[in-house]
């Protein structure tokens, strides 16, 4: 029996883009509200005019609101990490985390931070062990021509746990003083995440990139042989996004350590209610992406206040469910 | 004199585990429909591919406008000619007018979007493919013949000069079978067109081709007008199979003897 049709996808992208943009203020109003310390709507726009109490401006302007911005910057370039991958292997499992792409980015970045360099080198770090990262998998998965889901997920896997090893190794050879706080290149923290330029400037560019990219994509998305008759340089296209894929995982583990599913979570439900058009999919997902995770830091800033989870630990709880889900679907 | 639509020069295909072919060596001309008759395996699907510029050939060149298809970039080659594949794949969703109109994906430039013309274009290619009112419908919810023919209407919607068809009557039923032939002969014969089709059907062959192709799966190649090469002995020979004739005043007609 064939699965009933899907009712046709909404597609307005100012209507998309618009109930985005505003549920992404909101999520940020919210995030910025909610913690150890509540604070009505009055008293963030007071914050905001330079009103209202210390405590309050503090609390706003100098913890809450970086952060908040910080966690949105990184929720967005993760789902168009994801979206990107998804396209570049034609499976809607593939993920930054999953995949095992976020944990090289966290070893270069750690090696970095051990050595004592300064952040441009440990974004360049990052960006090399993503890079790398990137090539075995898609070197693995690809390498005898015909390759199955089940084989690049399991790359991925293997690669990942390889990774998680060496930082585990890295942290247990390292002394003891800033362990403690360097255990989130594991779990994924927004804790240190600092008022930072370089995740939003990423983002900008990548959505920027989205629509002279996008068409192109959407023929890749049906497969090489099929792009390439379609007018696609189909190896010069798929190495820009394997750059772009790795640069913008390395950007985000960079800022907030390895956060899983939210590259897995984000398109797929997007896709379902507006299509794969990637023109609109990756503004799309870097928009909601960002408000995935400004809600989840939030959540993990006030479930067990005053104490914190980090932030992984939430979207792994939803991840999980969703991506046991596409794999016991796509058996079929 | 007409300008080729693609030359082949003394091509010989590259087929895993056979050392060598015999060489191709003719232009296909606007106004001509080859059909590429063999048995499984014998390379009709790589010779498509070889022609759209998809592999690189054992030996010798493919021509488009006198220059090694090799050289050209994709995107002009795409503007130039379009390949309907034996399969295709749909694995994320999107509607049947949004896979039409990606066969204009080749005319547009990168910051371009779809204007309406080019809707127009695509909506008129499924109307030929009797696929208008499916237009809104999921890919993945289409049968094998109806996702057969949208390939069709998105080559309809990118509308190059020369059409290659690899087994594009697949999952059709008869009414279709004979409406994409139908079609693929009034292009050609319009005299703006060319086409190669690789086809099972000798009859459809024989009925629609201008000239045919055998190939053997040993990579010996015989190529000429449909008259001169629709020879009973040669296809027996072809598919290892033994045929019977039927002389109708339509034309000779062939049908597979069943074993005793």
């Amino acid at each position: 029996m064939s699965p009933a049709p899907l009712p046709p996808p909404t597609r307005n992208p100012v209507v998309i883009l618009g109930t985005l943009g505003i549920a992404a203020a909101l999520s940020v109003l919210a995030s910025v509200m909610l913690g150890s310390v509540h604070l009505s709507p009055r008293e963030v726009v007071a914050a905001f005019l330079g009103d209202g109490s210390d405590l309050a401006r503090m609390l706003v302007l100098e913890l809450r609101l970086p952060r908040s911005l910080a966690a949105f910057a990184t929720g967005g370039l993760l789902a168009v990490a994801g979206a990107l991958m998804q396209v570049l292997l034609r499976n809607p499992l593939a993920d930054p985390y999953v995949l095992g792409i976020s944990g090289g980015a966290a070893v270069g970045a750690l090696l970095a931070m051990i050595s004592g360099l300064g952040l441009a080198w440990i974004s360049g770090s990052a960006f090399t062990g993503a890079l790398l990262s990137t090539l075995i998998v898609f070197g693995l998965a690809h390498g005898t021509g015909s390759w199955t889901p089940t084989r690049l997920l399991l790359t991925g896997v293997v690669v990942a746990a390889g990774w998680g090893a060496v930082i585990t190794f890295l942290l247990a050879v390292r002394p003891s003083p800033e362990l403690p706080g360097m255990l989130y290149w594991l779990m994924g923290d927004l804790a240190h995440a600092r008022g930072n330029a370089l995740p939003w400037l990423t983002l900008f560019v990548i959505v920027g990139l989205a629509l002279p990219l996008g068409r192109s994509l959407n023929v890749l998305a049906r497969g090489p042989l099929q792009a390439a008759v379609l007018g696609v340089a189909v190896r010069r296209l798929e190495w820009t996004v394997y750059l772009l894929a790795a640069l913008v995982t390395a950007v985000a583990v960079t800022t907030a350590g390895t956060i899983g599913f939210v590259g897995l979570i984000i398109p797929h439900m997007l896709r379902l209610v507006i299509g794969n058009d990637q023109r609109l999919l990756l503004p799309a997902s870097a928009l909601a992406g960002g408000i995935l995770l400004t809600l989840a830091d939030t959540l993990a800033r006030t479930i067990i206040a005053p104490e914190q989870l980090p932030v992984g630990v939430i979207t792994a709880m939803l991840g999980v469910p969703v991506f046991l889900y596409l794999l016991y679907r796509s058996r079929t | 004199m007409t300008a080729a639509l693609l030359e082949l020069e003394n091509l010989v295909i590259e087929i895993p585990g056979r050392d060598a072919g015999m060489a191709l060596d003719f232009p296909v001309l606007p106004g001509q429909c080859w059909g590429l008759l063999g048995p499984n395996g014998a390379g009709k699907t790589t010779l498509l591919h070889t022609l759209a510029g998809l592999r690189r050939p054992h030996a010798g060149r493919v021509l488009l406008d006198g220059q090694d298809l090799h050289g050209v970039p994709r995107r002009r080659i795409a503007q130039r000619l379009g390949l309907v594949f034996q399969d295709h794949y749909d694995g994320f969703p999107s509607t049947v007018l949004e896979t039409a109109l990606i066969g204009r994906h080749p005319f547009l430039r990168a910051w371009n979007m779809e204007t309406a013309e080019d809707h127009g274009l695509a909506l008129r290619a499924l109307a030929q493919m009797d696929l208008e009112d499916l237009a809104d419908r999921r890919v993945q919810t289409l049968s094998g013949g109806e996702r057969q023919r949208l390939a069709l209407a998105t080559l309809l919607t990118q509308d190059p000069p020369l059409w290659l068809l690899d087994e594009p009557t697949n999952h059709l039923d008869l009414h279709h079978q004979v409406a994409v032939l139908d079609l693929v002969r009034r292009e050609v014969a319009s005299g703006r067109r060319g086409a190669l089709l690789a086809l099972h059907d000798l009859n459809l062959a024989a009925t629609y081709c201008t000239h045919l192709v055998l190939m053997y799966p040993d990579g010996g190649m015989c190529w000429g007008c449909t008259e001169e090469i629709f020879h009973v002995r040669a296809l027996e020979r072809l598919f290892q199979q033994k045929l019977a004739v039927m002389d109708t005043s339509d034309g000779v007609w062939v049908r597979p003897v069943p074993a005793a």
